[in-house]
């Protein structure tokens, strides 16, 4: 029976990345928007796979990242970018006093079981894996999860079938054939409307490209057909149209013409 | 140190989890606090695999991920479907079994 000898880099490790899983943890719980609290909960996942590699599980340090943080968190932020991300969650307490209660309860238990976890294993002196893994941590898995396991890891692909046709039943849309239009349809409704022509589309100008800005019609007024929906239009201040007179040069004056001041326009010019 | 820091590490993040299960109100919050709670067993049980010098705990540990991704694949698809019907993803929204 040999003892585990804990030595310094195993315990700079722990120091380092405990406070890391800690505080993953706990900013996976209080930040307010989901997919930061997916990411922080990605942090912890993360520290918790080197524990497992210290603690000569490689194999599950290994299972751990690809698995949860590789597949599981995808998954995870897959369904929040297609759900809940703009569900931010409200402040408002359903029951009274909830938070207070789960806080007390939450640091009663911690303290419990801490203490309780402290007393029980404060001598515990570990065996260490090296006598049961003679041939390395992953043969030894394997022949421990294909005899004495054998039961439970076939069981285990029965539930791994059920939960893939769940998933595919509960997140499956039954439309009846014939509900949907087809692009002959509303090619047809389209023409049949007064307006078979796409919308014109937002007003570009000098200053401002934005959707928000509408398209200008012929005599100056703006197209309501050009505004996006569900934004405020924002008309953007036109430049005056320059004349080129300021920016050449006023030719007149060198010509000493009794013109006073550039006028716009062709009405306004008499030559 | 000793192995007792592990495991009073994972007490720590199990109570974490649990508390974030109780105070949010995002479902898939509340998901993601059951996995962190998974997670912290299974750091306990791969220290109690090293300590009683056994493989068996890391099998557990193992099992215990396999059943944690099925789980999470049914849960968030039930969130998904509970989704469409309420357009919600608040635990408190879904009042109903049916619809």
């Amino acid at each position: 029976m040999n003892e585990v000898v804990i030595g310094t880099g195993e315990t700079v490790a722990f120091w380092v990345l405990g406070p890391v899983a800690l505080a993953g943890a706990l900013g996976m719980v209080f930040s307010r928007n989901a997919v930061h609290s997916a990411l922080w909960l990605v942090t912890s996942m993360l520290s918790l796979g080197v524990f497992y590699v210290i603690q000569e599980a490689p194999f599950l340090g290994a299972v751990q990242i690809i698995v949860y943080t590789g597949a599981i968190m995808i998954l995870f932020l897959f369904v929040l970018m297609m759900v809940g991300r703009d569900s931010s969650d409200s402040v408002v307490e359903t029951l009274r006093g909830q938070r207070i209660a789960a806080a007390v309860l939450g640091l009663g238990f911690a303290g419990l079981v801490g203490a309780g976890i402290a007393r029980a294993t404060e001598d515990l002196v570990g065996v260490g894996l090296a006598d049961a893994e003679p041939e390395g941590n992953i043969p030894a898995i394997a022949e421990s999860l294909f005899t004495d396991y054998l039961l439970a890891f076939e069981v285990t692909s029965a539930l791994l079938i059920t939960a893939a046709l769940g998933a595919m039943v509960l997140a499956h849309i039954e439309r009846e054939p014939g509900t949907r239009r087809t692009q002959k349809e509303l090619s047809r409704a389209r023409f049949l409307t007064g307006r078979p022509q796409t919308l014109p589309g937002p007003g570009v100008y000098a200053r401002a490209n934005s959707v928000a800005a509408p398209a200008l019609l012929p005599d100056g007024r703006t197209s309501p057909d050009s505004q996006a929906t569900g934004i405020e239009p924002q008309p953007a201040d036109q430049l005056p149209r320059p004349t080129g007179r300021e920016q050449l040069g006023s030719p007149d004056g060198a010509l000493g013409t009794l013109d006073p001041a550039p006028v716009d326009g062709p009405a306004g010019d008499p030559r | 140190m000793t192995l007792t820091y592990y495991l009073v590490l994972a007490a720590i993040l199990f109570t974490i989890g649990a508390v974030g299960v109780l105070v949010r109100r995002n479902a898939i919050v509340v998901f993601m606090c059951i996995e962190l709670m998974l997670n912290s067993v299974n750091l306990t049980l791969v220290t109690f695999a090293r300590a009683t010098g056994t493989i068996d705990g890391q099998i557990m540990a193992f099992f215990v991920m396999v059943v944690a991704a099925a789980e999470v694949v049914v849960g968030l698809a039930i969130i998904m479907s509970i989704y469409r019907t309420r357009r919600s993803a608040s635990v408190d929204d879904a009042n109903l079994l049916k619809y």
